[in-house]
């Protein structure tokens, strides 16, 4: 192979898939959260040889931090072992192939990469460039401010005004999904917690 | 990418493809737990070999970041194995 970065992106993703075929594989529970931990790394390394740093810092920390701790959790409701039964399910295989196939039938239509006269580009991003979003007319008597009304940031510009409620509703999202996990583990706590205070009591 | 590099980068990943058979293997679960360690080491070196040969210093951003979460998903997995259970 003439570029060696290729050659790295290819082993990569050769031991991501190998270690994903593992992780199916495995009847232990535990180690196959291990080998999803090892799973998120690899991608994570991908994402950052493919210059989406954002995505990588995020993968890191969602894949391999958060959600490992996430499925240990579900591992003190459920225990450590999977049920015996078929390893090979035809109809999920085919299901998944299937779903394969329309993804990459879907990528002939995506525009080159790095086309500048693709949709994304020529659509709405050079209004965020002119930094045109969010530009709110003070007036004459308004606040005084150094950046000509309007967001400083692109990135602002976009995740704060044009996609202000979007943003904000993600939040509420996010913070229901947690008190809804807090609330399904929370009788675990105070049950463990009642048998601390027995103990104590008949110490 | 010189030739010294491109060997330097495939013996870390050979090195990784190791720990992961480790993982794979077992057979105690003190092994597997080893095993993350060490590959989260390799992903962490990798991607600073990665960035010194791309001349790219935010890959050592990331790259501080791992070691942090593979520190933290140790600790999360001992907990687990110690007691089998988080809250307490």
């Amino acid at each position: 192979m003439s570029d060696p970065v290729l050659l790295i992106n290819v082993i990569l993703l050769v031991i991501a898939i190998m270690t994903a075929i593992a992780a199916m594989w495995t009847r232990d529970l535990l180690g196959a959260v291990m080998l999803m931990g090892i799973y998120s790394l690899l991608l994570a390394v991908e994402w950052a040889n493919l210059f989406a740093m954002d995505v990588s810092y995020t993968e890191a920390a969602v894949g391999a931090g958060a959600a490992t701790i996430l499925l240990l959790t579900a591992l003190t409701r459920t225990g450590t072992r999977e049920k015996e039964g078929p390893n090979f399910h035809p109809t999920a295989l085919l299901t998944v192939l299937v779903t394969g196939a329309v993804l990459i039938y879907g990528t002939a239509d995506m525009p080159r990469f790095g086309d500048p006269d693709a949709p994304a580009t020529v659509n709405v991003a050079p209004e965020y460039i002119a930094q045109n979003v969010g530009k709110v007319d003070a007036g004459a008597d308004g606040p005084e401010n150094d950046f000509g009304d309007h967001v400083p940031n692109a990135v602002t510009a976009v995740l704060a005004s044009y996609r202000g409620y979007d943003t904000m509703f993600e939040t509420a999202v996010i913070f229901t999904a947690g008190v809804c996990v807090i609330l399904i583990l929370r009788p675990l706590a105070s049950s463990a917690r009642r048998k601390t205070a027995q103990s104590q009591e008949d110490a | 990418m010189n030739s010294v590099e491109l060997i330097t980068a495939l013996l870390i990943l050979g090195g990784a493809f190791l720990a992961l058979i480790r993982a794979v293997k077992g057979p105690t679960v003190y092994d597997r737990v080893l095993a993350v360690n060490v590959f989260g080491t390799k992903t962490v070196i990798l991607l600073a070999l990665l960035g010194y040969i791309g001349n790219r210093s935010g890959f050592l951003d990331i790259a501080v970041l791992y070691a942090l979460v593979n520190f933290l998903g140790t600790v999360a997995l001992l907990r687990f194995v110690e007691s089998r259970r988080f809250f307490q």
